[in-house]
């Protein structure tokens, strides 16, 4: 499961659904594996402004990767000044948006455990699937 | 246009998924086709960069055909190379077999790249977060049955574990029907989808495709739709088998207009 998928996504309980601490999940006890992904520089860029940042830096903190800037990085950040016109897709990136893509599409976690932080359910990751499946009384 | 390849799905164990069939292919061809190409593009084209990469969401993705033809083909559809695909399967088997149907699919992509989250072993699209959903694809278990398979088994049968050959059949068969029975009018599931698109969908640019057959009562589908509210939209985008002015499957293209 990738870095990015998790901020897409929150508890799946009903009772969750309107809880800030819902979101994101807190990883437990997880393996980590860097799957080689061919880097599309023009996606990190669009993908960044859906992209809760704060989120994304509390889960880096928590998985004990590198911590991210502050704020979140801003186009000129990403790609390198001698061509700022951002249709150019031969622009060059920057480390920081190698970087991103390494974390956002590369990291992923084969194993562990996904937290609630409201209700603390635990969601069971197996094989990089994510099990979100309820028992009936708790749907 | 053109015919899109097929994305290949020779991996895939059908004894207990979804073999792609009649209406998956409906799928194929309504997305590709030209009516949907350009609304998708009025609604997606890069003229909305500022937006954001758009987002293709399938719930119950079975061998993941469908998902992965959307994903190698995002660039047609979509009008854009930085698109991003989601998909879920109550199924275990079925978010593994997937996986590897999209990852294919992507790899044989010659431009810049579709980039594929996961497959989220869920129900339906529970654990996405609210009004993140561009596109939503939903090829539903669409059979009228009298029940539904049995909920309080499926996690003993969700297991990827080896089984005597009894259970393993009872697995199999209980894993399929989820892919196909659909309850009273073949809706139940349909329902519970069609319930959930006005919170999981994009406020302003959502747009969601649901196949439905002549049992499910389309006309009656659509009507309630439109009660959802005054700016909501729905239309036929697709059918197949029409026979005495009924369509034996269709796909509705479902929207909000400001």
């Amino acid at each position: 499961m990738k870095i990015l998928t998790l901020n897409f996504l929150m508890c799946a309980r009903k009772a969750c659904k309107s809880s800030s601490d819902a979101f994101p999940l807190h990883p437990r006890d997880v393996e980590l594996e860097i799957v080689e992904t061919d880097i599309n520089p023009l996606f990190i860029r669009n993908i960044l402004p859906r992209v809760e940042w704060a989120a994304l830096r509390a889960m880096c903190n928590e998985l004990g990767l590198p911590q991210l800037s502050e704020t979140q990085p801003s186009c000129t950040d990403l790609f390198s000044t001698e061509n700022l016109d951002p249709d150019a897709t031969d622009s060059e990136p920057t480390q920081t948006l190698r970087d991103l893509h390494n974390l956002l599409v590369q990291t992923c976690i084969m194993e562990g455990k996904l937290v609630c932080g409201n209700c603390g359910h635990e969601y069971a990751i197996k094989e990089g699937i994510a099990n979100f499946l309820l028992p009936s009384h708790m749907v | 246009m053109d015919m899109l390849p097929t994305p290949d799905t020779s991996h895939v164990s059908f004894d207990r998924i979804y073999e792609p069939y009649e209406d998956s292919y409906l799928f194929l061809d309504t997305l590709s086709s030209a009516t949907e190409i350009s609304f998708l593009h009025q609604r997606f084209s890069a003229a909305h960069e500022q937006h954001g990469s758009p987002m293709i969401v399938e719930t119950g993705v079975g061998s993941g055909v469908v998902l992965a033809f959307a994903a190698a083909n995002a660039h047609i559809i979509l009008g854009r190379p930085d698109v991003v695909t989601l998909g879920t399967d109550i199924n275990s088997f079925a978010c593994h077999a997937a996986s590897k149907t999209v990852e294919t699919a992507i790899s044989e992509m010659r431009s810049l790249k579709t980039t594929s989250l996961d497959i989220l072993n869920t129900d339906l699209t529970a654990s996405i977060r609210p009004g993140l959903v561009d596109v939503l694809i939903f090829n539903p278990p669409y059979v009228p049955t009298e029940d539904l398979p049995d909920a309080v088994k499926h996690a003993e049968y969700n297991l990827r574990s080896t089984m005597s050959p009894a259970t393993s059949f009872a697995r199999d068969s209980h894993l399929l029907a989820l892919s196909y029975a659909g309850g009273v009018n073949g809706m139940e599931v349909t329902n519970k989808l069609l319930a959930e698109i006005p919170v999981i969908l994009h406020p302003k640019r959502g747009v969601a495709y649901v196949l439905l057959c002549a049992q499910n009562k389309p006309e009656a589908v659509k009507q309630s739709i439109r009660q959802w509210g005054s700016e909501w939209r729905v239309l036929t985008a697709g059918f197949s088998g029409k026979k005495g002015g009924w369509e034996k499957l269709q796909i509705l293209r479902i929207w909000r207009e400001p």
